[in-house]
C-alpha cells in the first residue's frame, strides 16, 4: 500500500512537471511567434535594450575584468608549472570567448535584468494592468514580451563580447605588468591560437542564453501568483530557473560545438 | 445586448457559479449586488469573456463569446470598456498616457486626435490639470476617474464596472457614483456595475441583480427589489449578516 501511496505521489509530481514544461513550451512559441509577426513595437524595444544592455555595462565591465584577471593568475600558476607560461594569453582568451564570457554575462544579465523582468511582469499582473490590455482588444504578449525577447537576444551577444574583450585586457594587465609575460607574446599567442568558430560559438551560446533569460523571466511574471508574496516567488524562481538552464544548456551547446 | 445563460464555474472544485442567467438590453444600466466572496466579480469576468465558464453561455448581441478565436475576441472586446477595483492604471505611464494609450494602441489616431480626446476624457471625469501625474503620485479618487477616463475615451458600446468605490470615503464614492451616472445619461452605454453602495447605486441603475452562493437571488428592477419579501434580498438591504455568512470564492489558477 505504502508503494503504491509512493508510486502515486512520483506519478502526479511528474505529470505536474510535464504541464508546467507544457506550458512553458507553448509560451515560448507564442514569443517567438509574436516576435515574427507584425507589428512591431520599435520603441519599447529600444526602451527594453536600454534597460537590458546598455544598463549591465558596468556591472558587466567589472565581471568581465576581475574575471580576466583571476584567470590570468590561476593559468599562469599552472602553465608555470609545466614551463608553457608563453600560452596564458590563449588560455585566458579561449576560456573567456568560448565559456566564461558567454556564460557569466548570461547569469550577470539574469540576476540584474531578469529579476527586475519578472517583478515587472508580476506586478503587472497583479495590478490587472495585463488584463487591462487584453480588455483593450491588445495583445499583452506585444507590449511586455516581445521587447524584452528582441532586446535580450540583440543585448546578449554584444555584452558577451564586451566581457571577452575586457576581461582579455584585464588578463593583460596582470600577464604583462604584475607576473612579467611578455606582451608581444601574450597577444601574439591569441591571434594565432583563437580562431573564428571559437567567437562564433561564443556568439551562438550567448544568442540561446538571452533567449533563455527573457523566456524564463516573462514566463515567471506573467504567472506569477497573488500578491508580494507570489510576485517575490516568481522573482526567485525565475532568477534560480535562468541560471540552472543557462548552465545545463551551456553543456549541450559546448558538446555540440565542441 | 448582453446575455448570460446558465453559467456554471468551479475553481479547484469549488461552485463559484451554478445557472446563472440573466439579460441586459441595449443601454441599459445593471447593478449586481451581494456578499464578497459570492462570485461578482468572477461572473463579471466571464461577462467580459476573461473567464471561460464550465457550462453555459455568454452572448454579446447574439454573439457567442465561447464560440469566438482570440483574435475575434479581442476586436470584441474593442467596444468593451472595464473599470477595474484598483484601477489598473499601467503604472510606468503618466494618467494622461494612460488616457491616451487606447487612442494610440487601438484606434491609431494622429497624435493631435490623441490629445484632442484624453484631454476631454480627463476633463470630463474632473482630471484636467493632473495629466503628468504618475499613477502613485494621485489619490485613491483620482485612480478610479482617470480609471473611468481611460475606459470611456474609446466611446465604448459596453462598460463592466468591478467595484469602482472600493476603498473610497463616501463622499468620494458617491462623487464617483454620480459620475457614472452622468456619463451613462450621456454616452447611453450599456453598464453593468459591481457595487456594494446599497441603495445609493439603486438611483443610476435600471435592473439590479442580487447574487447569492453562486446564484441569482434576484432580478428586477430597484424598486421590486426594495418591495421583495425575500428573506436574502431583505437580509442584504438591512446589512444584516444572520442570512447572508461571507464565502471566500477561489481565484483563477495561474
Amino acid at each position: 500500500m505504502r508503494i503504491l501511496d509512493c508510486l502515486e505521489t512520483i506519478g502526479r509530481a511528474a505529470l505536474r512537471a510535464m504541464r508546467r514544461a507544457g506550458r512553458m513550451g507553448v509560451f515560448l512559441g507564442g514569443m517567438v511567434a509574436y516576435a515574427v509577426t507584425p507589428p512591431w513595437k520599435p520603441r519599447l524595444c529600444l526602451r527594453r535594450l536600454f534597460f537590458i544592455g546598455a544598463q549591465s555595462v558596468l556591472v558587466i565591465a567589472l565581471t568581465g575584468a576581475f574575471t580576466g584577471m583571476v584567470l590570468t593568475l590561476q593559468g599562469f600558476y599552472a602553465l608555470s608549472r609545466f614551463g608553457s607560461d608563453a600560452f596564458i594569453g590563449p588560455l585566458v582568451a579561449l576560456a573567456l570567448v568560448r565559456e566564461l564570457g558567454p556564460v557569466l554575462a548570461g547569469l550577470m544579465v539574469t540576476g540584474r535584468g531578469g529579476s527586475a523582468i519578472t517583478a515587472e511582469i508580476g506586478i503587472m499582473r497583479i495590478g490587472e494592468q495585463l488584463d487591462a490590455m487584453e480588455l483593450m482588444g491588445l495583445n499583452p504578449f506585444r507590449y511586455v514580451v516581445v521587447p524584452n525577447l528582441v532586446a535580450a537576444v540583440v543585448a546578449m551577444p554584444l555584452l558577451s563580447a564586451m566581457f571577452d574583450v575586457i576581461g582579455i585586457w584585464a588578463g593583460y594587465l596582470i600577464g604583462v605588468r604584475v607576473l612579467g609575460v611578455s606582451g608581444g607574446t601574450y597577444l601574439g599567442e591569441i591571434a594565432q591560437y583563437l580562431e573564428t568558430r571559437d567567437i562564433a560559438a561564443g556568439v551562438w551560446k550567448s544568442l540561446s542564453f538571452g533567449v533563455i533569460i527573457c523566456w524564463v523571466s516573462c514566463y515567471k511574471g506573467y504567472t506569477c501568483g497573488y500578491g508580494a508574496e507570489g510576485v517575490s516567488r516568481a522573482t526567485t524562481q525565475g532568477v534560480v530557473l535562468s541560471s540552472v538552464l543557462i548552465l545545463v544548456w551551456d553543456y549541450f551547446m559546448t558538446s555540440a560545438l565542441f | 445586448m448582453i446575455q448570460a445563460v446558465g453559467l456554471h464555474k468551479a475553481f479547484e472544485g469549488v461552485p463559484v457559479l451554478r445557472g446563472v442567467s440573466f439579460e441586459v438590453p441595449r443601454g441599459h444600466f445593471m447593478a449586481l449586488v451581494g456578499r464578497s466572496g459570492h462570485g461578482k466579480s468572477v461572473l463579471l469576468r466571464h461577462l467580459a469573456g476573461m473567464l471561460r465558464p464550465d457550462r453555459g453561455r455568454v452572448c454579446i448581441d447574439g454573439q457567442d463569446l465561447a464560440s469566438l478565436g482570440a483574435h475575434e475576441l479581442r476586436r470584441l472586446r474593442r467596444r468593451f470598456g472595464f473599470v477595474f477595483q484598483g484601477g489598473a492604471l499601467f503604472d510606468s505611464m503618466t494618467v494622461y498616457d494612460n488616457v491616451a494609450f487606447p487612442l494610440r494602441e487601438c484606434m491609431r489616431l494622429e497624435e493631435e486626435d490623441v490629445s484632442r480626446r484624453a484631454s476631454e476624457a480627463l476633463a470630463r471625469v474632473g482630471l484636467a490639470g493632473a495629466e503628468g501625474k504618475l499613477p502613485a503620485q494621485i489619490s485613491g479618487g483620482m485612480v478610479k476617474r482617470a480609471a473611468l477616463a481611460r475606459a470611456l475615451v474609446l466611446e465604448p458600446e459596453l462598460i463592466f464596472f468591478d467595484e469602482p468605490t472600493t476603498g473610497l470615503d463616501p463622499i468620494t464614492a458617491h462623487a464617483i457614483l454620480e459620475l457614472i451616472a452622468q456619463c451613462h445619461r450621456n454616452l447611453r452605454f450599456t453598464g453593468i456595475i459591481v457595487s456594494h453602495q446599497i441603495p445609493r447605486i439603486f438611483e443610476i441603475v435600471e435592473h439590479v441583480g442580487l447574487l447569492h452562493d453562486g446564484r441569482l437571488r434576484f432580478v428586477g428592477t430597484p424598486d421590486d427589489m426594495l418591495a421583495s419579501d425575500d428573506e436574502v434580498v431583505v437580509a442584504m438591504l438591512r446589512g444584516d449578516d444572520a442570512q447572508m455568512e461571507p464565502r471566500r470564492t477561489p481565484g483563477p489558477r495561474r
